[in-house]
């Protein structure tokens, strides 16, 4: 059963007519992909980087239909020309949903330099950037971002803060099997 | 061995004449100037930027539009950033959409220096090995007839790639004002309310 603010995502993905949802997994995405996979009115769409999201989402709008970009934090770092070469150069509508790494409670130091880049990344190519932490928050900020993204061709990314989806842990979630090497 | 012998606007040309009222997304630098100069419709996008997002911009459309066929026209540069892609597309499998790249082995729009695939790199045996299931290799005129068969009535998606002489094409620009093509496009494909009217 999905809860919290991957079910009223969907939810407002199905309200708005978001018909393409794209996405390289996330664990703090699972639910909403799993709650778009099961929805016939949805195609999901596996990326293997998260620069196809951003051709789907533009092709996807010629053709006449809305898409969502689901990603973790590390992958807007691969969408960044793309955005600013079509959706940005083009008024493209674009809305995407990105799960933060590397900012609050983060144990791994590799994900903190992009988890850190992404706001300024992504204003600096004219997205609009809603940061958000709690339920309401995103799902306030997911309607709102729908509205701008498909009525203003605007581009449009909701960032899920750690707050919300938790930082993942690697010595207390797996401690039992962990073995901890040194030089 | 010789190059490839196949000249790029004759294989531009007769594809276009099998085209019907395929929509049509052209990678960025000449396959852009190739379809501008042989069949210039307001169904045509042609990317100006985004590198390797040809195929996937062909993906999207392909999937909004079911009722259309898609053709994605790109060079090998694009298709080799955008490799990633054809598996992508292998795995939703749009019975609409055909990639047709047309392979120079070289970057044409940087002062032709030699691609992956001039020193080996089989794009169509990579679209196979992604999962794509019907692939092409064209390197003739036998070849190329083989493909306007395939497009007009074959199994899609489709992939092929197609051998062509590195030469600079006819220098026919679409314009280039990416807020313009996407309207035109939208409103040949849509209609003129819904292409400026979104619900």
């Amino acid at each position: 059963m999905v809860e919290g603010w991957a079910r009223e995502a969907h939810g407002l993905f199905r309200s708005h007519g978001v018909r393409q949802v794209g996405y390289v997994p996330d664990a703090g995405l699972s639910d909403l992909i799993t709650a778009c996979e099961g929805d016939n009115d949805i195609r999901t769409v596996l990326l293997t980087s998260e620069e196809e999201g951003v051709g789907l989402a533009a092709g996807a709008w010629l053709g006449g239909e809305k898409a969502a970009l689901l990603m973790q934090s590390s992958g807007v770092g691969n969408t960044v020309n793309a955005i600013g070469s079509i959706i940005t150069a083009c008024q493209m509508p674009l809305f995407l949903v990105v799960t933060m790494r590397g900012q609050y409670g983060e144990s791994n130091p590799w994900q903190i330099p992009m988890g850190q880049a992404v706001t300024p990344v992504l204003q600096s190519l004219g997205v609009r950037v809603f940061e958000v932490e709690s339920d309401r928050e995103a799902a306030d900020a997911i309607e709102a971002g729908l509205k701008m993204a498909f009525l203003s061709n605007a581009a449009v990314a909701v960032l899920i803060g750690q707050r919300l989806i938790g930082a993942k842990s690697f010595i207390a979630d797996v401690a039992e099997e962990t073995r901890h090497v040194g030089a | 061995m010789s190059g490839p012998e196949l000249e790029r606007d004759e294989v531009v040309s007769r594809l276009m004449q099998a085209r019907g009222d395929a929509l049509l997304i052209t990678g960025l630098g000449s396959p852009g100037w190739d379809a501008a100069a042989s069949d210039h419709r307001p169904e045509n996008f042609y990317l100006w930027g985004g590198m390797g997002c040809a195929v996937m911009t062909g993906l999207g459309c392909a999937l909004a539009r079911p009722d259309r066929k898609v053709w994605v026209l790109t060079g090998d540069g694009d298709a080799l950033m955008g490799i990633g892609s054809l598996a992508t597309v292998a795995v939703q499998r749009p019975e609409n959409l055909a990639i047709i790249v047309l392979d120079n082995e070289h970057y044409g729009e940087t002062g032709m220096q030699p691609t992956h695939t001039f020193h080996g790199t089989d794009l169509a045996a990579m679209a196979a090995g992604a999962g794509i299931p019907v692939t092409a290799l064209v390197r003739d005129d036998d070849g190329l007839s083989g493909l306007i068969d395939m497009l007009d009535g074959g199994r899609m998606p489709l992939f092929a790639a197609v051998k062509v002489r590195a030469g600079k094409p006819k220098p026919v620009l679409p314009p280039r004002d990416g807020t313009y093509l996407k309207t035109r496009f939208r409103q040949a494909v849509l209609g003129p309310t819904e292409a400026v009217q979104p619900r």
